[in-house]
C-alpha cells in the first residue's frame, strides 16, 4: 500500500516497528502533494489557477519538516520512543503559530508575521514525532464556511469536486486530509469550523470540548467559542491526535485541569447500552430570505436526513437504545445568538492589528498616528473581518448591548440548557452534521447570512462547550460526501470516540466507504 | 423597510472601527450589516425570563476543573530581537510610528 493512504496508527505503528523510516513516510508525502495540491495560496494569487488541484496549502515547509523527520529516524536508530506520533506527517490551519514560520490567518495583514514562537497544540504533536509539514487555507481569520474569503489565492478546493468548496473555515486541513497530503491536521471550530468541511469532505472532525485542548498559540477569533481539534481519515486518527494534545495548560488559563482518557481504549467499548437521542429541532432547517426579511423552516433533505436515521438504527442494531423526541427548543436561534456574540468578540480580537508591532502597515504617508490604524487595516483586512469589527462595535455599543448583545447571552444559557436537560435522559445525541453537501465555488459567498446557516445545526455546540463529532456517512446525488454528527456531554469526547467507531465499523464494508477522490494506481 | 443602520450610523461606526472604506465596499457592508440584524431580530421572539443568566461561556468552571493562578513571576522572552524582527519600523530597539495626535484638554 502507498504510504499515503497509511492512517497515523498505522505510520506510527510501521516506524516504531522499522518498517519504514520517517523520511521515506515524509518523501511520499510531499511527492503526493506535489502531484495533487497544485499552487500554494498566495497574496494577489489567482482564484482560478490550476483549477483540477486542491490548493490545501498556504505555506509548505518541506525542509522544516525534513530536519524533524531525520531526528525522528535518529531517535528510532538510537532506540528511543520518539513517540506516539512518530514520523506522521500533519498540516496545521494558518491560524495558529509555529515558530520561525509565516502564521498568517489567510490575512493581508499577517502575511509577513513569522511567530516567535509555537502553539501548545502543535507542540504537543511535533513532542509526540509528528513531522509538521506546512500551513493550511482557511477563511480570512476563520471567518467563513467555504475558504473562499481567504486573501491566499487559489483558496482550497473540495478533493472530491475541486468545483465545489471544502467548507471552512478549516477547508485547507480537511482538503489536504482528504486528498491525502498527511493523515491528520489541526483545525479550530468557533461555530462549526471544523465538523462543516469535515462532512464536506468526507472525513473526520472533532470539536473537543471548550477547555479540553488550550488555545495558546491560536490566532483568536471568538475567545469564549474557539476549539482547536483535530481532522483525520478515521476515528482512531481523531482520538489519537486528541489524547496527544489534550489537557491543562498554564499557557491558557482556559485550558480545563481534567484529567485525559486513554481515549484509543476508550474507543473500543462500542455503544452497547448507551442512550442515543435525536431531536427534532435537528431535523429541521432554517434560511433567511433576505428580500423578506423572515427566517424560512424547512425539513431537512431527505438524503441527509435518512443518513441519521440509518446511523440510528446501525447504533441500535449493536445495542444502543434511541431516544426520539429529545427537545432541543433553542437549536433555531443558534446562528442570531452567534451573529451577536463571535462578532463582540471578533471585533475586539482585531483592535490589535493596527499596523505598530508586527505585520502589514500602510505604505502611504502618513501624518498622525490614527491615519496610519485606519489605512494600515483598510488596506490589510479582507471584506469579512472589517464586516465583523462594524457588526461588533454595534451590537455591543453602550446603547444597544442590552438589546443585543446581554440578550444574546442569556439565550446561550438557553442553548446551554437544553443540552443540559437532554444529557439527563441520553448520553449523546445524534444529528445531520449540515444541511447540504459541498456547494458550488461562488455559490454562496457574498451572502453572508446564508454561508452563516451552513453552520446551524453544529453552532449550538460551540455556544454550550459541549464537544462533537462530524464522520463520513456516504454521498448524496452529486457523489459529494456528507457527514452524521454526534454530541457529548462536557468533557466526554471518549463517548463521541465510541460511537464515532462503532458507527465507522458498522459501515465498514459499505462500497462507499472504498471511494478515494484519487486513483492512487 | 428602514435600515436599522443608515449612512450616518454606518460612517460612525467606520470611525469607531479605525477603518477606511471604499464607497462600494461601504455599500456592500452596510446591507450585509442590515441583512444580519433582520436574522438577529430573530432573538426578540423568544420570550425571556429577566431572571435568565447570562453566558459568557458555555462549560462551567469549577474549582476542580480551573487551572491554579500562576506565580506572578516575570519570564523574560530569551530573544527580543526576534520580537523586533516582526516590526514595520523600529529604530535603535524602538518601535516608530508617525505623530500621535495631541488634543488640548478643556
Amino acid at each position: 500500500m502507498n504510504l499515503v493512504e497509511l492512517s497515523a496508527l498505522e505510520i506510527a505503528r510501521k516506524i516504531h516497528a522499522r518498517e519504514a523510516s520517517a523520511v521515506e513516510v515524509l518523501e511520499a508525502h510531499l511527492s503526493h502533494i506535489a502531484r495533487v495540491d497544485g499552487c500554494p495560496g498566495a497574496i494577489g494569487g489567482n482564484p482560478q489557477a490550476e483549477a483540477d488541484k486542491v490548493h490545501a496549502f498556504i505555506s509548505l515547509t518541506a525542509e522544516r519538516a525534513r530536519v524533524k523527520a531525520l531526528a525522528v529516524d535518529a531517535q528510532i536508530a538510537a532506540g528511543q520512543d520518539p513517540g506516539p506520533l512518530a514520523g506522521v506527517p500533519v498540516t496545521i490551519k494558518d491560524i495558529f503559530c509555529v515558530e520561525d514560520t509565516f502564521s498568517t490567518a489567510a490575512s493581508k495583514i499577517l502575511a509577513n508575521f513569522k511567530a516567535p514562537y509555537t502553539a501548545t497544540a502543535v507542540q504537543r504533536w511535533e513532542n509526540a514525532g509528528a513531522v509538521v509539514l506546512g500551513k493550511v487555507n482557511l477563511d480570512e481569520f476563520t471567518y467563513g464556511s467555504s475558504n473562499e474569503s481567504s486573501a491566499f489565492q487559489p483558496a482550497s478546493r473540495n478533493p472530491w469536486d475541486t468545483t465545489r468548496v471544502p467548507g471552512g473555515s478549516s477547508g485547507g486541513s480537511a482538503a489536504a486530509v482528504a486528498a491525502f497530503e498527511g493523515p491528520i491536521s489541526l483545525g479550530t471550530d468557533t461555530a462549526g469550523s471544523i465538523r462543516l468541511p469535515a462532512a464536506y469532505c468526507g472525513v473526520v472532525g472533532l470539536k473537543p470540548t471548550y477547555g479540553r485542548v488550550s488555545r495558546y498559540g491560536l490566532i483568536a477569533f471568538g475567545s469564549s467559542l474557539d476549539c482547536p481539534g483535530p481532522l483525520t481519515r478515521s476515528v482512531s486518527d481523531s482520538a489519537l491526535a486528541l489524547s496527544v494534545m489534550a489537557g491543562a495548560d498554564p499557557c491558557d488559563s482556559t485550558a480545563a485541569t481534567v484529567p485525559v482518557p486513554d481515549y484509543l481504549a476508550e474507543m473500543e467499548k462500542g455503544v452497547k447500552g448507551l442512550k442515543i437521542g435525536l431531536s427534532p429541532d435537528y431535523f429541521r432547517i432554517t434560511y433567511f430570505n433576505a428580500e423578506t426579511g423572515e427566517l424560512v423552516e424547512q425539513s431537512l433533505p431527505d438524503e441527509i436526513k435518512l443518513s441519521v436515521l440509518d446511523a440510528a438504527e446501525r447504533m441500535a442494531k449493536l445495542g444502543a437504545e434511541i431516544i426520539e423526541d429529545v427537545p432541543m427548543r433553542h437549536t433555531r436561534f443558534g446562528i442570531p445568538a452567534y451573529f451577536v456574540i463571535s462578532r463582540v468578540e471578533a471585533a475586539s480580537n482585531l483592535h490589535r492589528y493596527d499596523g505598530v508591532k508586527y505585520g502589514y502597515r500602510t505604505p502611504d504617508m502618513t501624518d498622525d498616528l490614527r491615519s496610519m490604524y485606519r489605512k494600515s487595516r483598510a488596506q490589510g483586512f479582507g471584506i469579512q473581518p472589517k464586516l465583523r469589527v462594524l457588526m461588533g462595535m454595534y451590537v455591543s455599543a453602550a446603547q444597544y448591548s442590552e438589546q443585543y448583545y446581554n440578550r444574546a447571552l442569556r439565550i446561550r444559557s438557553l442553548i446551554r440548557q437544553d443540552f443540559d436537560e437532554a444529557f439527563q435522559k441520553v448520553d449523546l445525541l445524534l444529528s445531520p452534521s449540515t444541511p447540504s453537501a459541498a456547494f458550488k465555488i461562488g455559490g454562496v459567498y457574498g451572502d453572508s447570512v446564508l454561508m452563516q446557516y451552513a453552520d446551524q445545526l453544529l453552532v449550538t455546540g460551540n455556544h454550550a462547550g459541549v464537544p462533537g463529532i462530524s464522520v463520513p456517512a456516504g454521498f448524496d446525488h452529486d457523489a459529494m460526501p456528507i457527514g452524521v454528527h454526534f454530541f457529548a456531554p462536557d468533557f466526554r469526547e471518549d463517548l463521541l470516540f465510541r460511537a464515532g467507531r462503532a458507527y465507522e465499523q458498522s459501515t465498514g464494508a459499505e462500497i462507499w466507504r472504498q471511494q478515494r477522490p484519487f486513483n492512487f494506481d | 423597510m428602514t435600515d436599522e443602520i443608515t449612512p450616518e450610523l454606518f460612517e460612525h461606526l467606520v470611525e469607531l472601527a479605525a477603518l477606511e472604506l471604499s464607497v462600494e465596499e461601504g455599500e456592500y457592508l452596510r446591507r450585509q450589516l442590515n441583512n444580519q440584524l433582520m436574522a438577529i431580530h430573530e432573538l426578540q421572539a423568544i420570550p425571556l425570563d429577566p431572571a435568565t443568566p447570562i453566558a459568557s461561556h458555555g462549560v462551567p468552571y469549577t474549582p476542580e476543573t480551573s487551572a491554579h493562578i500562576r506565580e506572578d513571576i516575570l519570564k523574560s522572552y530569551p530573544d527580543p530581537a526576534k520580537l523586533l524582527e516582526g516590526a514595520p519600523d523600529v529604530q535603535e530597539n524602538y518601535i516608530v510610528v508617525p505623530d500621535i495626535p495631541h488634543q488640548s484638554l478643556k
